[in-house]
């Protein structure tokens, strides 16, 4: 290593420490008593992932989490692109557009979580619009139609940050690309299928991934809404780690962690496999 | 016809994302009978839906005034959460700028492991990291006290990561003159890095300031006492007895990140676009 190169490591040392220290020492803890019982010091092998896999509130929760992705990533991603597209063809207003649809990355969940209120209830808003055209509403919170309420949160939330990452991929698509296809004659459907998709793949999984780890922080208005135990379709993950936490089950935890932290880590090797590429 | 189609999604979207703003400003505004006669029917005490005016019809200050004079709780949670955003952001600054500049101009033995390490840290949610994070402030006799939320936000990786990402951006050359001229690592660094690197620095500061403004999971986990609670968890409490002041709460309390937001919203989509494409 020459002198230069260990000041660059100079530079970094003093954050990677408090890393070490706050994250990945006690996160090499976690793993460590993942595989102990939970009273006395024995090793309990497999025992506490048993544990897990068998405990029911995780299995709802881990099947809500899996649908709930399911539901609002792709409806988010179509959405956004969608969004992204016009607003990139639009002459006027196009910036106001733009931070407008930020917005609520500014909006803390505590906010509008009485709102959320007045607008869901049985007697909310949303019903009282609805029974305008004749259709019976629901108790939105307290039914199955509480985890609509959770996607429409989540995409309320993250529309305009998608939005910002898809325009900025799209930007990368050289215009005279489109120039070429419409002197060919294809028309606006034809560019955005042959062009744009293709073309995006690569920011496309980024989009994906961001999204996706941002979907685990709606936990948050579910929290604010519904509290410690939810409508049986909104206990998400997030939910039965606090339940855990508050009930000092540290054995469940730990292994429930490093199960989380397993398959998170294979989705961020993936993206950044797809940022290798692009280089 | 496709003009006005275009428009009408883009202004729709727009709308559905500014529309709490709208509504809790106009809530602020409102006498507590008014909000109250609307609300109504969700309190259960009247028929009907709720619904909700653009502009209240007897507009009064009397609630915010309220708020302002005579709840020495906002004030003290306010001030929590200034402090609490203050110090994580002032601790990214000396703690992860540095290590930024490190990852992205120099090359030493194990900085790819190290990125990696930053990478996967940035993405994990903080039900992943809760049970280490409690372990190490429980060890260190940190729980509890502000220092339980500050210490961890000032490592956690994603500003580094958003500031790597346009340090990286700076041409080599303007460098490798400096260094020619005699000028050494530390002056680099300071005369030029920060410099060119701003524009990324104040992205990443606006991110974390949004972060940290609405911070709730942590709070929630390591503080026990009610008075160091920040804003974003206090909120929730004063939701119950009186409608009219908490929508006044919940929009005083969203007021300084809408103003950040306002403030460096350029900033902001440049350090949202940096994490699709390179900045």
């Amino acid at each position: 290593m020459g002198k230069r190169n260990r000041a660059g490591f100079c530079f970094v040392l003093p954050s990677l420490v408090g890393v070490f220290v706050f994250y990945i020492i006690p996160f090499g803890d976690v793993i460590r008593r993942s595989f102990m019982q939970a009273v006395g010091n024995g090793f309990a092998g497999l025992d506490n992932y048993r544990q897990v896999f068998s405990n029911q509130a995780f299995c709802l929760a881990a099947g809500n989490t899996l649908c709930f992705v399911a539901v609002c990533l792709p409806l988010l991603l179509v959405l956004s692109l969608g969004v992204a597209v016009l607003l990139l063809e639009q002459v006027k207003g196009k910036n106001i557009l733009k931070s407008t649809y930020l917005i609520p990355l500014a909006i803390p969940a505590a906010s509008v979580v009485l709102l959320w209120n007045i607008v869901f209830d049985q007697y909310g808003m949303l019903n009282g619009i609805i029974s305008f055209f004749h259709i019976r509403g629901k108790d939105w919170m307290n039914s199955g139609a509480a985890f609509g309420v959770l996607v429409f949160s989540y995409i309320w939330k993250n529309l305009g940050y998608d939005v910002v990452l898809w325009i900025a991929g799209l930007h990368g698509i050289p215009e005279s690309i489109y120039e070429a296809a419409r002197v060919d004659g294809a028309g606006a459907l034809k560019c955005f299928f042959y062009i744009t998709l293709p073309n995006i793949r690569p920011v496309a999984f980024t989009v994906v991934i961001l999204s996706f780890l941002n979907s685990f922080k709606v936990f948050r208005e579910a929290y604010l809404v519904a509290g410690n135990y939810p409508q049986e379709q909104i206990y998400l993950l997030q939910h039965v780690f606090n339940n855990w936490f508050s009930e000092l089950s540290v054995d469940k935890m730990a292994a429930g962690s490093v199960l989380l932290c397993i398959v998170l880590v294979v989705f961020v090797l993936l993206l950044q496999r797809s940022w290798d590429k692009e280089d | 016809m496709k003009k006005i189609l275009q428009n009408s999604i883009l202004y729709l979207f727009a709308l559905l994302e500014i529309s709490p703003l709208i509504f809790l400003f106009a809530g602020t505004f409102m006498g507590n009978q008014e909000v109250i006669s609307y609300i109504a029917p969700v309190l259960k005490k009247g028929d009907g839906y709720a619904s909700w005016r653009l502009f209240p019809v007897f507009p009064t200050l009397k609630n915010i005034a309220g708020l302002l004079l005579d709840s020495p709780e906002f004030f003290q949670m306010f001030w929590n959460s200034v402090k609490i955003t203050a110090a994580i952001s002032a601790g990214q600054l000396i703690f992860g700028m540095p290590a930024a500049w490190g990852l992205a101009r120099y090359s030493f033995v194990g900085k790819r492991l190290v990125y990696m390490l930053y990478i996967i840290m940035m993405m994990m949610p903080f039900q992943v990291t809760m049970l280490s994070e409690y372990l190490v402030l429980d060890w260190l006799k940190l729980l509890d006290t502000s220092f339980a939320v500050i210490l961890p936000g000032i490592f956690s990786t994603f500003s580094v990561f958003i500031m790597y990402r346009f340090f990286c951006g700076i041409p080599e050359s303007i460098i490798e003159a400096a260094r020619i001229d005699g000028a050494g690592e530390l002056q680099i660094f300071f005369r030029l890095g920060i410099p060119l690197g701003a524009s990324g620095i104040i992205s990443a500061m606006v991110l974390s300031f949004l972060e940290c403004w609405s911070m709730m999971e942590q709070p929630m986990t390591f503080l026990k006492t009610k008075s160091l609670w920040p804003l974003s968890l206090f909120l929730p409490e004063i939701t119950g007895g009186n409608a009219g002041l908490s929508l006044c709460a919940s929009f005083v309390a969203l007021l300084p990140a809408v103003f950040i937001f306002l403030a460096g919203q350029e900033y902001l989509e440049q350090g949202i676009a940096s994490s699709a494409v390179k900045g």
